[in-house]
């Protein structure tokens, strides 16, 4: 398989009214990588998120997806992104299939093509049987699922996600973890996965840990663990982020 | 992006939002009984104690509930245009505005589609309660029928856009209550909704100027003339300003360098 770099981020700082959030940071994420952002809470991954996503402008430092400027090429830049955010972005009172209809025609997707990445993509997560059914009659765990293949529909080239196993039970939360690394090496697929959780790290992951909106290490699990001569995630963890929680 | 991008999502939005309100019946009810209950019984009760004089459009005596029909139909959209800037805060609460935001369409574009998928709404209840007002008694010319549904989508555009407007300055739900005080009641009170200008000038000269001035008034005469078949064009000019005004102050508030999300700060 190829391997591209999807994300690309150059010295890269914000601030909130003069307090900064993201100091110079610096990053790529490649094709078929699974980077796991650790980082306490107000560690700066939302805000991190948030220009990705280009909620928020970028004052200062480059964002880049798959060689799109965010800033100059918005639209093809987000045309390569799909995105899982924290919070449930389903409309409840409509069908499993309309949410996804609804992001297709986002898209520009046709009809015909819509239809077959829907099924293509529930069909993946055992979901297309209940495809009529209503967001709001799903558990946590599936309406999950469903907003995980929402962000596959149109193909994109990195996935985004947010802290998406918050809430849900330990089944629910591996089945996802399992999907998505399955998604990363099968689909050569980057993702960007924030975390606070540790178990979701698998051996061949890249982290990034984020603290006080610095990078205090990244690389390859071992590498980092090398570096902070530890042999837990844990305790590496821990002495980066001075025994911050996750 | 081809057109066709834009095509298809525009309708996405459209039909989103035509279907959340046909299934949600409550909200579909409610913003019948609205204006129904100030027809039969506001309106009903003031017959006796308002006089209009022949005015254009009319060309005839009328009673109350006619003059006050288009001001009705004005008030339908007002609280939709209101009631769509509610489900925006709602929907950046909940998250789903985002959805909207990182999809490859340019900013504007998805808000003008919002909007008017907003206006599709609060046409299909304008039109269900002149059916209602219809059997009522309360008729227009047939072709006025025709015609004031041109005058709707730039009214409803000009009132949404307001509530768009409304929405980047509003942090949480709970402010809803708010707009309620000081934007719908002051803009249809102040208006010519219930009652004409010259009869305003007799009580009060400030209000009659208020009244006048109001982008809301400038839309329901608008109503007024289209549904007799005529074409008032200062009021549209007036409405057309308005809603370009609002629009533009919207996109500018929408926008992640200058407007009121930045503001906001993240949720970080």
């Amino acid at each position: 398989m190829n391997t591209q770099t999807a994300l690309a981020i150059e010295a890269l700082s914000f601030s909130y009214s003069g307090k900064k959030a993201l100091d110079q940071i610096s990053f790529e994420i490649n094709s078929g990588e699974c980077t796991i952002l650790l980082g306490p809470n107000g560690a700066g991954k939302s805000t991190l998120f948030s220009l990705i996503t280009r909620l928020y402008d970028t004052h200062a430092g480059r964002i880049e997806l798959c060689g799109f400027d965010i800033q100059k090429d918005t639209r093809h830049a987000l045309a390569k992104l799909g995105v899982v955010f924290q919070q449930t972005t389903l409309d409840m009172d409509l069908s499993v299939e309309q949410n996804l209809r609804y992001h297709t025609a986002l898209h520009g997707l046709s009809k015909k093509v819509a239809q077959q990445r829907i099924q293509q993509e529930l069909e993946r997560l055992n979901m297309y049987d209940r495809r009529f059914e209503k967001i709001r009659q799903l558990n946590g765990g599936h309406r999950r699922r469903v907003e995980i293949a929402r962000a596959l529909l149109h193909k994109p080239a990195l996935l985004l996600l947010d802290e998406p196993t918050v809430g849900l039970d330990v089944p629910s939360r591996l089945a996802i973890v399992e999907y998505v690394h399955q998604l990363a090496k099968e689909e050569n697929l980057a993702v960007l996965w924030a975390s606070h959780l540790i178990d979701e790290i698998y051996p061949d992951d890249h982290l990034i840990v984020l603290h006080k909106g610095q990078i205090k290490a990244k690389g390859t699990v071992d590498a980092v663990l090398e570096s902070t001569q530890t042999t837990a995630i844990k305790d590496a963890f821990y002495n980066l982020t001075q025994g911050e929680q996750a | 992006m081809s057109l066709m991008h834009y095509w298809r999502a525009m309708w996405g939005i459209i039909g989103r939002e035509l279907w959340r309100f046909i299934t949600q019946r409550e909200r579909f009810i409610s913003a019948l009984v609205r204006p129904l209950v100030w027809l039969f019984v506001f309106a009903a009760g003031f017959r006796a104690a308002l006089g209009l004089a022949i005015t254009p459009p009319y060309e005839t005596y009328i009673l109350y509930e006619v003059y006050i029909t288009p001001g009705l139909i004005g008030m339908i959209q007002l609280f939709n245009g209101m009631q769509s800037s509610l489900s925006m805060v709602y929907d950046r609460e909940m998250g789903s505005m985002r959805i909207l935001m990182v999809c490859p369409l340019p900013r504007w574009f998805l808000l003008l589609s919002k909007l008017l998928a907003g206006t599709g709404v609060s046409i299909l209840q304008v039109y269900v309660f002149l059916i209602i007002a219809w059997f009522y008694d309360i008729r227009a010319p047939l072709e006025g029928y025709a015609l004031i549904l041109p005058a709707l989508v730039l009214s409803g555009l000009m009132l949404g856009a307001l509530g768009l407007l409304l929405s980047t300055f509003i942090k949480q739900l709970e402010n809803f209550a708010g707009v309620m005080n000081f934007v719908i009641f002051p803009l249809f009170f102040m208006s010519t909704a219930l009652y004409p200008l010259w009869k305003m000038k007799e009580s009060s000269v400030l209000l009659s100027k208020l009244a006048e001035y109001n982008p809301f008034s400038q839309a329901v005469e608008m109503i007024r003339f289209a549904l007799y078949g005529q074409f008032d064009q200062h009021a549209f000019f007036y409405t057309l300003g308005a809603f370009i005004l609002f629009m533009a102050a919207a996109i500018l508030g929408y926008n992640p360098s200058k407007g009121m999300m930045v503001k906001k700060g993240g949720p970080n």
